[in-house]
């Protein structure tokens, strides 16, 4: 990829990765192959196995007595040493790092041991005494609805949805229900602790990857000024897809362990425990109304959304439920929306970012719900769609419930998505094979996906009176220093899993400074103590290409403005840039008279228009929106269940694409995501609260034989609110893919009361039925 | 997830391999370890002494047997080429775990391990096959009908290894056919059958639905709802009780059906 | 304490070790070869995957024990300090990694395929992948990469 026109820019090639041989060689720096402070003990986590119980007795003198124990923390400890986590609202059962005299789940720790090594610190684990007295655990969420463990209750109400829904032909009441389900990442949890007491501060090397809103989490939890958190991220992440936002419990668990024991504490999760207890998505539960007209005019639409987060309100929760919330209508014009958001606690793993966030879960209510009006008014559920989509003439277009649209053609996108999956004809032979007796489907969906929260959306989760201080924000953080040779480093706060930060900053950095991306070294770890981050960094929400790639070409312009200035200035105006860089270093008497010295510029940059939520309760809770429209064909064995993906098709439209080929890779790990959640995918409990898919023998990720091989195209609306026009589009079939292969499965199956995940047995099923 | 404190024991011979487990009340037999370590990881099981056959000599052949049978040794891997030269072996194969695990893992292990969702022991049964077990007392054959006795518990005593399989040929005009049902490929079976024609015999057997892998008696004419009758499967995570039955009628149908086809 | 004597990547390591001590760890913590990954420690993910006396497997499924006279090839090992390897290159020309957390173990187990007698096809590949998560990619491009490496 190396040749390439002069005045062609990086930025929109398929440029390959800058990470990759360092990988490829196997010099990744993961946390688990840090050892970033001598001396590091290795701790084990002593976890519940009760869903709810009393803790009648913990006694850590046993386990003392091993040889190779340094020491043990209990929830007692935990208590008297740190605060509740803070979270987005009261919860009613305080949260801390470990459990003490109550746990609310299986897995949650109850005690730390740290030993000479983790093979020790297993066997003591093994030696705690502990005596639980087991209570009766909540895991229906409809159960805890009309109980103490509903957390919150929230109406909102944009328009005049009664009225509308009263004057519609067709009024469509359904519900539907989204499984608990997780990305787990290859890599597992990692945390280093390292307490100074002299200092009474904690550093920690942890694999976290935002949002730094949670570093204030820990740091509060922990009793500290978030100056004596210094929280450091290694170079590369074994992938988190949202997931590892909630090492930050660890790293207070860990720190409390450090500072009780004098010594730095390392932990590496290993899968078991991050099945049973790191984090997961929240399940759903929404009603449905929506009314339409007999020719398919959506008028109204209603949710009553029920969300499981599990046994505590861990921040960001409840986020999950907020996250859309601007986009409540999808990617349909109605104008009478109303949504009731009910927030509850059941005995099960803490909820969490997880890739798709809260969209998966809107958009299987909202995309189920357009292909069951369809089929009940007798439509097309294309036509259906095509006649309530938003038209390219109306952006930038605000939402009912707030957002701002900034761009797209979703009818031509949609077109474009029916045109590549010969819809008409996948119809028409689904429809000849199920006369056959085969169980063929053709199912779709229509997603806008947002990128760049607003972090002030979930300010929302609070009535206006009692929200405090308004918040907003979403401001990343760059800094670009040259050297005196003229070297260019980069420092992000991005914290990349795996996404390519690294090589889209340096096609974004090379075209600025008119460099080779190879010419410039990125650096991807961030330490709170000296990267230019801000509360809203981190890799989350899709953020990236909108403002990680905005503050990088902020601060990239701002040190090519001050090198044009210098060359001027110098009489030469193809000086070089190492002749730039070693006159600012070495003669800085050289430079225009007032200029500052130095060769370094932070730069920080927010998308605009996300404001706080106001009085009515709207809110523009994301910068960037993208749409997605998909088209699924599948088959399922009448004899077994098993649902076969014939085709899959999907056309994004991210706005301008910055790298095609990590863009393509974006959309393929997404839909695998999806098809994960829509096919295999699921957190099971059983009724006495006991996980029963706590390995990955039972906890089914997709592997290469079980996914479908997606047909992918693309259009491109840049936005006009972004300095490149480039949208996020990581998430986007994480959101679709269940919904498109519910309606696939619906249509095959002539049935509505379908939901995944589609495991054959649970398809079997409603074959049965 | 790190096992126990054990002993570790490598026997460069047989019989030091026997008088090894002679000498404890409970070692256990390190073969291919793709079963048994994963079980030492999460700590089911805690063995106060392993016993390391990899390097004893004696136990990588494979050789014909007297009647027309191939022998397998105990170390010898389920990736081994030799294998191919059994039909039955050849079909189960692929089938079992993933090309690496396949590396290391050994044909007499997983039949000594005993999982009813695992392939190895369901064939040994469709092929009518034998172990040959050996102990410092001396040396036994079991038949496969007596080997299996319950989830993870073979008829072998405490001190004895499996030191090989016998497994029969199929013969000139015999059908066979696997079949198998997971929900990801390389996945453990949630259900899984072997059909063996022979003239006018007919020998099912099928896994995963029944604590042992078991020899169904069948009906020719109905073979998949015969079988049903006979099953009492437990449902799981992944299935009711009633689909686990539902696999069997398809499984057995299906299987029977190819069987027969083979032998025509 | 069990003696080791192991030629990892070409070079010789003479240790002591615990029984129970799993490959993984000693290559890992020992060796300091941090290349290895661990994603499950029960066998499933296939990020662990080594070459042991010329044949891909499991490292968190081996002691460090048994590999007492053997030689192990490691991700460190496969271009040792010179230029990636043709797999290596297909890697990276097709996008098949993301976090490459994944990668170690799945070049080890295609390099065992592709050494093989018969070059594999396509689906022989897919195959061989299911013994190997990745939850990044979704998969094609690391087929493609394979595929392209054994002209299939
Ligand atoms: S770590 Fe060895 S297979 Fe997952
Ligand atoms: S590249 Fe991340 S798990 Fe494969």
């Amino acid at each position: 990829m190396g040749a390439k026109a002069a005045s062609e820019p990086w930025v929109g090639r398929p440029l390959l990765r800058l990470e990759d041989e360092a990988l490829l060689r196997g010099e990744g720096r993961f946390v688990d192959d840090l050892d970033p402070v001598a001396n590091a003990r290795h701790a084990a986590v002593l976890r519940s196995p009760f869903a709810h119980a009393n803790i009648r007795r913990l006694d850590p003198t046993p386990a003392l007595d091993l040889p190779g124990v340094v020491g043990v923390l209990t929830g007692a400890d935990v208590v008297e040493l740190s605060r509740p986590f803070p979270a987005g609202i009261d919860s009613p059962t305080p949260h801390y790092a470990a459990a003490h005299e109550v746990t609310r789940y299986v897995g949650e720790p109850v005690a730390v041991v740290v030993a000479r090594d983790r093979y020790v610190a297993e066997d003591a684990l093994e030696l705690v005494d502990v005596q639980y007295e087991p209570l009766e655990p909540v895991l229906d969420a409809e159960v805890a609805v009309s109980s103490e463990a509903c957390a919150s209750d929230r109406s909102f109400h944009y328009g005049d949805v009664d009225s509308a829904l009263a004057r519609a032909d067709l009024v469509v009441r359904e519900r539907f229900r989204s499984a608990r389900w997780s990305c787990t990442p290859v890599e597992c949890y990692g945390v280093v602790a390292d307490w100074s007491e002299a200092e009474r501060s904690l550093t920690a090397w942890a694999n976290f990857q935002g949002p730094f809103t949670l570093h204030s989490v820990a740091a509060g939890a922990l009793g500290l000024p978030g100056s004596k958190l210094r929280l450091l991220t290694p170079p590369d992440s074994g992938g988190s897809f949202g997931i590892k936002s909630a090492v930050f419990a660890y790293v207070v668990l860990m720190g409390l362990a450090s500072r009780k024991l004098g010594v730095p504490v390392r932990w590496i999760e290993d899968r078991l425990e991050h099945l049973a207890a790191s984090s997961s998505s929240s399940g759903r539960l929404t009603h449905v109304e929506a009314g339409f007209t007999s020719a398919g005019e959506l008028l109204a639409l209603r949710y009553d959304a029920i969300e499981d987060v599990g046994a505590y309100v861990r921040a960001p929760e409840p986020a999950t439920l907020y996250r859309m919330h601007g986009s409540l209508a999808g990617a349909y014009r109605v104008q009478n929306v109303a949504a009731r958001n009910r927030v509850v606690l059941t005995n099960t793993m803490p909820s969490g970012l997880n890739r798709g966030f809260g969209g998966p879960q809107l958009y299987l209510a909202l995309e189920r719900t357009m292909t069951i009006a369809a089929n009940r008014l007798g439509l097309d559920p294309a036509d259906l769609r095509r006649r309530n989509l938003i038209r390219a003439a109306d952006f930038p277009y605000r939402t009912p419930s707030g957002a701002l649209y900034d761009s797209g053609d979703y009818g031509s996108c949609l077109d474009d998505a029916l045109t590549l999956a010969q819809y008409d004809e996948r119809r028409a032979e689904a429809e000849a094979a199920r006369a056959e007796g085969r169980l063929v489907g053709v199912g779709m969906a229509c997603v806008v996906e947002p990128s760049i929260s607003n972090m002030g959306y979930i300010t929302l989760a609070e009535p206006g009176e009692e929200r405090g201080l308004p918040k907003s924000g979403n401001a990343e953080g760059c800094t670009i220093a040259i050297s005196a040779l003229g070297g260019i480093t980069v420092h992000t706060a991005t914290t990349p899993q795996g996404q390519g930060h690294r090589t889209v900053i340096a096609q974004v950095v090379a075209d600025r400074l008119a460099v080779e991306p190879s010419d410039v070294d990125v650096l991807t770890e961030v330490d709170t103590a000296t990267s230019p981050w801000t509360i809203a960094s981190g890799n989350y929400s899709s953020r990236f290409s909108g403002v990680g790639v905005g503050a990088a070409a902020a601060a990239a312009e701002r040190l090519s403005e001050k090198i044009t200035a210098i060359r001027a200035h110098l009489g030469d105006g193809s000086a070089s840039l190492r002749r730039i860089a070693g006159t600012v270093h070495w003669n800085p008497e050289a430079l225009p008279p007032g200029m500052e010295p130095g060769l370094a510029v932070t730069a920080y940059y927010a998308a605009p228009n996300l404001l706080p939520p106001d009085a009515d309760d709207k809110v523009a809770s994301s910068g960037a929106h993208g749409f997605v429209a998909d088209v699924a064909v599948v088959e399922v064995d009448r004899d077994t269940g098993e649902v076969t993906v014939l085709d899959y098709v999907t056309v994004h439209d991210a706005g301008r694409l910055l790298n095609p080929l990590l863009a393509e890779g974006q959309v393929r790990g997404g839909l695998a995501h999806g098809v994960g959640a829509a096919l295999f995918e699921r957190h099971v409990y059983d009724e006495d609260g006991n996980l029963l898919t706590g390995s990955f023998m039972d906890y089914l990720a997709p592997t290469a034989p079980d996914l479908p091989e997606p047909r992918i195209a693309h259009r491109e609306s840049p936005s006009p609110f972004l300095p490149l026009g480039a949208k996020g589009l990581g998430e986007g079939t994480t959101m679709s893919v269940p919904a498109a292969i519910a309606n696939a499965i619906a249509d095959a199956l002539g049935r509505d009361d379908v939901e995944p995940p589609f495991t054959p047995g649970r398809v079997w099923e409603l074959l049965r039925q | 997830m790190k096992p126990t404190q054990f002993d570790y024991v490598r026997p460069d011979s047989l019989d030091e391999a026997l008088s090894a487990l002679a000498e404890t009340d409970d070692a256990k037999v390190l073969a291919g370890g793709q079963s048994l370590v994963p079980a030492l990881n999460m700590r089911l099981l805690r063995p106060s002494t392993l016993v390391d056959i990899n390097r004893v000599p004696e136990l990588d052949n494979v050789t014909r047997g007297s009647t027309s049978s191939l022998v397998v040794g105990a170390r010898v891997r389920q990736s081994d080429p030799r294998l191919n030269a059994h039909l039955v072996l050849a079909a189960v194969l692929p089938h079992v775990g993933h090309t690496v695990t396949r590396n290391r893992g050994t044909v007499c292990g997983s039949i000594a391990h005993a999982d009813t969702a695992a392939e190895l022991p369901l064939a040994l049964l469709a092929c009518d096959g034998t172990a040959v077990v050996a102990s410092a007392r001396g040396r036994r054959e079991i038949s496969a009908e007596e080997l299996f006795l319950g989830p993870y518990t073979t008829a072998l005593a405490r001190d004895e290894l499996l030191v090989e399989s016998v497994w029969p040929e199929l013969r000139e005009g015999d059908g066979f056919a696997f079949e198998e049902f997971a929900q990801r490929g390389g996945d453990y079976a949630l259900c899984m059958v072997a059909a063996r024609v022979r003239g006018t015999e007919l020998r099912v057997v099928v896994g995963a639905v029944a604590p042992v892998p078991t020899v169904l008696t069948v009906d020719a004419d109905s073979p998949g709802e015969s079988a049903v009758a006979q099953v009492e499967p437990w449902g799981s995570v992944h299935g009711s009780p009633e689909y686990f039955r539902q696999l069997v009628r398809v499984l057995v149908d299906r299987t029977v059906v190819r069987a027969k086809e083979q032998a025509a | 304490m069990i003696a080791v004597d192991v030629i990892v990547n070409q070079r010789r390591y003479r240790e002591e070790v615990e029984p129970r001590l799993l490959l993984s760890d000693f290559l890992r913590h020992r060796l300091g070869l941090t290349g290895t990954h661990v994603g499950c420690e029960h066998g499933v993910c296939g990020a662990c995957t080594v070459r042991l006396d010329g044949a891909a497997v499991r490292s968190c499924l081996l002691l460090a024990a048994q590999v007492d006279g053997s030689e192990i090839v490691t991700v460190e090992g496969l271009a040792g300090g010179g230029a990636l390897t043709p797999l290596q290159e297909a890697f990276h020309r097709h996008h098949a990694l993301q976090c490459g957390f994944c990668t170690p173990g799945i070049l080890i187990a295609a390099e065992d395929l592709l050494a093989r007698d018969l070059p594999p096809t396509r689906e022989q590949i897919v195959d061989m992948l299911s013994g190997q998560l990745c939850r990044c990619t979704g998969y094609t491009a690391i087929v493609d990469a394979i595929a392209e490496v054994a002209g299939a």
